[in-house]
């Protein structure tokens, strides 16, 4: 009796498991009109503010609904620590198609970093089957579309956003060590890697750290790469980055720069005097609201900073807005994406009432021209106009879908040899079984 | 043969409410343990991952997960770090438990302020082992607070990391292992102990036995049910390591993944749902606690029989 009944249980368990296993199946039907609510999914607050301040008839409801004429719009907001984010995006997403009409996901909002792995997908929807065409969106930074382009050539979403990065480094550093804190002359010392190298050992001279840590100008070599990260299910190593770990360990074993995560305490000493680092790497959200301008004491705060274009181009950070496939208020969505990432008039009134960096090149152009605006963090400079140069140049065609993944553990395998525990060999072996554990189908 | 019958009806009628009363166990044991279990068991045997959206399996693939598994040499060091980590702990915690568990129990000592002080030694099991581990982390940074102590009192010349070398990442989990666990084993040695009976002691004091001869001969014989029961839950807990170093390390088990315990590997195959080769772990990880627990329940009951 026991033993049947012990039987009975495992095969229940095992039929189980089994049906659970093979429920989904990608691809989530069209989309619709005439849906009551807007599910939005993202991991902050920042596009809904976007959509509160400049969307004409949004109304807040409270601090998770809103109503736009008679749709309520429904904010799913996870903050994306460890992966939450997209793991609750992506158990949403594979439910899709079975799920209520009023539960479908609308949109979506993604970072460049793992944007194919939306994007590459049948889950978000072409702009175009939207209705929106490559007219409306001519006046946004091609590496923005780049970004939310799939394997196709088929566009997927949209950002407001420009993220294009500068050199920010810190004046009096530069007065005392080059005797000006002219952005000119300035940009002549770190014009490209090589003397970018001589320069640090210049700064290390009179007891200053070049940039705060390695993983700074992680960014501006990863993103002038000429390989993608992954080709034919072969993980490659660019030599661009190479160069980065060469580069790097040269500097951090001359005592140049340290091995700080980013965001830590240890790394953001720089932004203060006693911290003593020369340079961060940065966009203009970074420089707005990252350097501690709101502390007393810090540089930011008394507008120390300036900027140059530095060695190479990059950009880091941006939110891309995806329509979900399936969404049964297309006409909304699609308005949406109009009126915050296209309108002329709304995307100028960002910039003067948030500082962001808009994905319009005339606003921008306007802006960068108006010698009235300036940067109190940059000590008065109006660095818009070298913004701009950099977002035309930022050239992105060498994305994956498993750049998270691999950026994140290249950075964090390599720091065991700049500090000494690995060397070089045994780090890039960790990178490779650390990128294998997430994407069991790689090899190298 | 007339008043027996009556009586079993009796019997079987307490034996259905004992039944009764083990329901609930036995259903919660059912659908949080054994199913669990069983498909963990099942699961490992086939290729079962998601690759961003893209799901692959599951497929039926044998035995090849055990065979990825053991094909390289990491799960054997991992278990190496697991095991030093626990031992590092273990060990001051087990000699300072015993220690303080003696000192409490020990009527002749009659210590003041005995509940606050067990009060306080257990108060560091309360905090949450992350909110430790983030405390730990601040406070051992580059330019955390140990590090511009060391350098005012001239011990250091500049910030040592450690967090980035080998001996002093595991040495600050062991460490923080000890401090959380101490207080625990302290109380449950101390029961052991006071379970004594106290006429013994009185008779060796009788006999003119010192307290070093009292403890090693009378009270550790003793209390050896009790040290075996610490010692398996204690190494059960060890081999299950997971969120002190998960969050003092960020998840990587650097430096050079020498803090990495099982637990820890195992989770990252959870990032790609890697249910295949996590399951395979699980199993591999039951099996190796069911025979360090046997090791240590044959070894410490060896001179008993």
């Amino acid at each position: 009796m026991k033993k049947k009944v012990l039987s009975a249980l495992l095969v229940t368990a095992m039929v189980a498991s089994m049906l659970v296993g093979c429920g989904d199946k990608a691809a989530s039907g069209k989309a619709t009109d005439g849906g009551k609510v807007l599910n939005v999914y993202c991991w902050n607050d920042e596009f809904q503010r976007r959509v509160k301040d400049h969307y004409p008839d949004y109304q807040e409801v409270d601090a998770t609904t809103g109503k736009i004429g008679d749709v309520t719009v429904k904010w799913n907001i996870t903050a994306d620590q460890d992966n939450a984010y997209q793991n609750n995006l992506d158990a949403a997403l594979l439910k899709q198609k079975d799920a209520a009409a009023d539960d479908k996901i609308d949109i979506f909002l993604i970072e460049a970093d793992y944007a194919l792995k939306y994007v590459d997908t049948d889950y978000a929807l072409s702009v175009k089957d939207l209705g929106i065409t490559d007219e409306n969106l001519a006046n946004q930074y091609q590496y923005t579309k780049d970004i939310v382009t799939d394997s196709k050539g088929v566009l997927k979403g949209v950002s407001w956003q420009g993220c294009p990065g500068v050199l920010i480094y810190n004046r009096d550093i530069a007065k005392d060590v080059f005797g000006t804190d002219d952005p000119a002359e300035v940009q002549k010392k770190v014009a490209d890697w090589d003397t970018f190298k001589a320069t640090a050992a210049e700064l290390q001279a009179k007891g200053y750290y070049a940039m705060s840590s390695v993983n700074d100008s992680y960014r501006v070599y990863s993103n002038n790469v000429s390989t993608k990260w992954v080709v034919d299910n072969k993980i490659v190593i660019d030599e661009n980055l190479m160069k980065w770990v060469e580069d790097s360990k040269a500097m951090v074993d001359a005592g140049q720069t340290n091995t700080y995560e980013l965001w830590g305490d240890d790394w953001s000493k720089g932004f203060y005097p006693e911290g003593k680092v020369f340079c961060y790497f940065g966009p203009a959200w970074f420089v707005d609201f990252s350097m501690a301008a709101d502390k007393d004491g810090s540089i930011a705060n008394a507008g120390g900073w300036a900027a140059t274009e530095g060695p190479q181009g990059f950009f880091w950070g941006g939110t891309w807005v995806c329509a979900a496939s399936g969404t049964d208020n297309a006409a909304l969505v699609k308005d949406i994406m109009l009126k915050l990432t296209t309108d002329e008039a709304i995307m100028t009134d960002i910039v003067k009432a948030d500082n962001d960096f808009v994905n319009n090149k005339p606003a921008m152009n306007a802006m960068a021209a108006d010698t009235s605006y300036s940067s109190k963090v940059l000590g008065g400079q109006n660095p818009l106009a070298m913004y701009c140069a950099g977002a035309e140049k930022i050239d992105l065609s060498n994305l994956s879908k498993y750049d998270q993944a691999c950026n994140e553990e290249f950075q964090h395998a390599m720091k065991n040899y700049f500090d000494g525990n690995a060397t070089l060999d045994q780090a890039l072996d960790l990178f490779y079984k650390a990128v294998e554990e997430k994407h069991p189908e790689l090899s190298h | 043969m007339k008043s027996a019958k009556p009586k079993r009806g009796k019997v079987v009628s307490y034996n259905k409410w004992g039944y009764i009363f083990l329901i609930p166990f036995v259903v919660v044991y059912l659908v949080f343990q054994l199913i669990p279990m069983v498909t963990t068991i099942y699961n490992s045997f086939f290729e079962n991952y998601r690759s961003g959206l893209i799901q692959v399996g599951p497929t039926f693939i044998g035995l090849d997960n055990f065979i990825k598994i053991f094909s390289n040499a990491d799960i054997w060091i991992y278990a190496k770090n697991t095991l030093i980590m626990w031992v590092l702990g273990f060990v001051p915690q087990i000699i300072v438990s015993l220690l303080l568990g003696s000192w409490f129990s020990n009527p002749s000592l009659r210590l003041k302020g005995q509940r606050f002080f067990k009060t306080v030694i257990y108060l560091p099991n309360l905090i949450m082992a992350s909110a430790f581990a983030m405390l730990f982390f601040t406070l051992f940074s580059d330019g955390g607070p140990i590090n511009s102590i060391l350098i005012q009192m001239g011990i250091l010349d500049t910030p040592f990391s450690f967090l980035s070398n080998v001996w002093s990442t595991r040495i600050l989990v062991a460490f923080m292992n000890f401090i959380m666990w101490f207080g625990n084993t302290t109380i449950l040695l101390m029961a052991g102990m006071m379970g004594i009976d106290t006429a013994l002691f009185e008779a060796a004091e009788v006999d003119g036995a010192t307290s070093t001869q009292v403890f090693f001969k009378i009270t550790l014989p003793l209390l050896r049910p009790i040290l075996v029961y610490v010692m398996i839950t204690s190494l059960i807990g060890g081999l299950q390591m997971f969120d002190v170093p998960q969050i003092l390390t960020n998840g990587t088990g650097d430096p050079v993944r020498s803090s990495m315990t099982l637990i820890m590997y195992l989770n990252k195959h959870l990032y790609s749902k890697n249910f295949g080769m996590a399951g395979a772990l699980s199993v591999i990880l039951f099996i190796i606690t069911g025979a360090l627990s046997l090791l240590v329940y044959n070894f410490s009951n060896k001179k008993e029989k």
